[in-house]
């Protein structure tokens, strides 16, 4: 054995966290345990400061904003007196914008109830969890399916005019075809972030966006018999 | 030396009543502050350590916290309302009438309680999407994503009842827009809409049933589903992190031993 060691052994872990930790030094190399132990704060009262810290900075802002700005109130319920344009609570008028265009049972039943079945399984797919770049693999085919599947929702869009919710479609497919000409070697770094994002990414950046645009839309750009208004305009 | 606040704390905390409310027991070791979390019926629903990187703001933007903040703002506004409100018609519309011009802050007390629940919906859309593209609702922590999602369904139900509640034009054609849409379910579509509202249009037995649904089902379930929620972070093993899971031993050769492996002899 020579004097001096060219290998530096250490060694940090936890008994009961893991109890047996093995670790095999093959001949020629070394090895150096690390185990980085997190930095942890105790929950009280750390935790629960910055909580109660987060939380009363919320209720200031509220109450400064419920000081400034009133709530509405208009007339007494009257069934005889219709407004127009008649609009549901603003986290509705995405609905009520779709309601414009399809018939109730497609945009108020069955587009809600499966918006929330397809949340709801999110978790319990694998290609969910691996969440792999969609395109990385079976390039081709997917490829393909991509552009049925686009082209087919577009046409889809168009047929009924729905242009409020085929603009946000475009656009996403337009993200996506780019993630499709994308591998994580291209030189752009922005196309490498494109490549590496998984399907569930796309569907539900394109369910946001819709989300968004559509719920707008209902909110400032609808008037008298759901017709479109410029919210700067009169 | 004079006695600290903390000093007059500390004598309060060994006295025999607050010793026979908090299981904890006196001190501030780590020990202790561990047991005041897992003492405490309410706290033990959280974990008595955080990752510190967890508590950051980048990492959640507080978001889940936030939310639960308006969630304590609706109730505590919403109990002090529901001391000048008769769900009836037309004394629903009166009342808030009074609320706005008699009431003493009963402007202010109406004005936070609806911006709070708008902030509510927009806070829970907010953590949804937060939760998502950070990717924590992978495994083991699938079930309280689908939690999170019926506590994002009680929301909406919650907002969309009191919509109703003030009885003016805006409640009256906002729910009738929306009631509207039950009737669409196939089959059952108007026998759902006639238990929704009592009748068949929104009238004086809707107002009731939305009061009762606003101020007694909902919450109830909401914070029903709010504690399995909190107690699900715990069990699951704290908030997400992507390096967080265990990592097999990384092995670091040493420049020699490298030198060495690449070009033996």
């Amino acid at each position: 054995m020579s004097d001096h060691k060219d290998f530096s052994a250490g060694m940090n872990s936890d008994a009961r966290k893991s109890p047996v930790r093995v670790a095999f030094v093959t001949r020629r190399t070394s090895a150096q345990v690390k185990t980085a132990d997190e930095d942890q704060l105790q929950t009280y009262p750390e935790v629960l400061f910055r909580a109660a810290v987060a939380i009363e900075l919320l209720a200031i802002g509220l109450a400064v904003i419920a000081l400034l700005f009133n709530a509405p109130l208009e007339g007494i319920a009257d069934a005889s007196h219709t407004p127009n344009p008649a609009k549901a609570p603003w986290y509705f008028l995405g609905l009520q914008e779709m309601l414009h265009y399809f018939p109730p049972v497609v945009a108020g039943v069955l587009v809600p109830t499966l918006v929330v079945i397809a949340l709801i399984v999110i978790p319990y797919f694998n290609i969910n969890i691996e969440a792999e770049g969609l395109f990385l693999k079976h390039r081709t085919l997917r490829l393909r399916i991509f552009y049925v599947v686009a082209l087919g929702l577009s046409l889809f869009l168009l047929f009924f005019h729905v242009y409020v919710a085929l603009a946000p479609t475009l656009i996403m497919a337009g993200f996506m075809f780019l993630a499709g000409q994308s591998s994580p070697q291209s030189p752009s770094a922005f196309q490498r972030y494109l490549s590496a994002k998984p399907l569930s990414y796309w569907v539900m950046t394109w369910f946001l966006l819709e989300l968004v645009v559509l719920t707008a839309v209902g909110t400032f750009f609808r008037g008298p018999g759901w017709s479109w208004v410029w919210p700067w305009g009169s | 030396m004079a006695k600290t606040i903390n000093n007059y704390f500390d004598e309060l905390r060994s006295t025999r009543v607050w010793r026979s409310v908090f299981r904890s027991g006196t001190g501030s070791s780590t020990l202790h502050r561990a047991l005041a979390v897992q003492q405490n019926v309410f706290l033990h629903l959280f974990s008595t350590k955080v990752r510190r990187r967890m508590v950051s703001f980048s990492t959640t933007w507080y978001l889940g916290t936030l939310t639960f903040g308006t969630f304590l703002i609706l109730v505590i506004t919403g109990i002090l309302l529901m001391l000048y409100y008769h769900p009836s018609v037309p004394q629903a519309y009166a009342d808030t009438k009074d609320l706005q011009f008699v009431v003493s802050s009963g402007m202010f007390l109406r004005n936070l309680h609806r911006w709070s629940a708008h902030a509510m919906v927009f806070l829970v859309f907010a953590h949804m999407f937060k939760v998502f593209y950070r990717g924590a609702y992978r495994p083991p922590r699938e079930f309280n994503w689908v939690i999170g999602v019926v506590l994002l369904l009680i929301t909406l139900l919650l907002s969309y009842t009191g919509y109703l509640l003030p009885w003016d034009q805006l409640a009256f054609w906002a729910i009738t827009v929306g009631s509207n849409i039950a009737s669409a379910v196939p089959v059952l579509g108007n026998r759902v809409h006639f238990l929704m509202l009592g009748g068949n249009q929104v009238n004086a037995n809707a107002l009731l049933r939305f009061y009762v649904l606003h101020c007694v089902i909902l919450p109830l379930a909401a914070i029903l589903f709010i504690a399995v929620h909190f107690w699900r972070i715990r069990k699951d093993g704290g908030l997400y992190s992507h390096q967080t899971e265990p990592k097999t031993i990384v092995a670091q050769t040493t420049p020699a031993a490298a030198a060495l492996a690449k070009d033996p002899q």
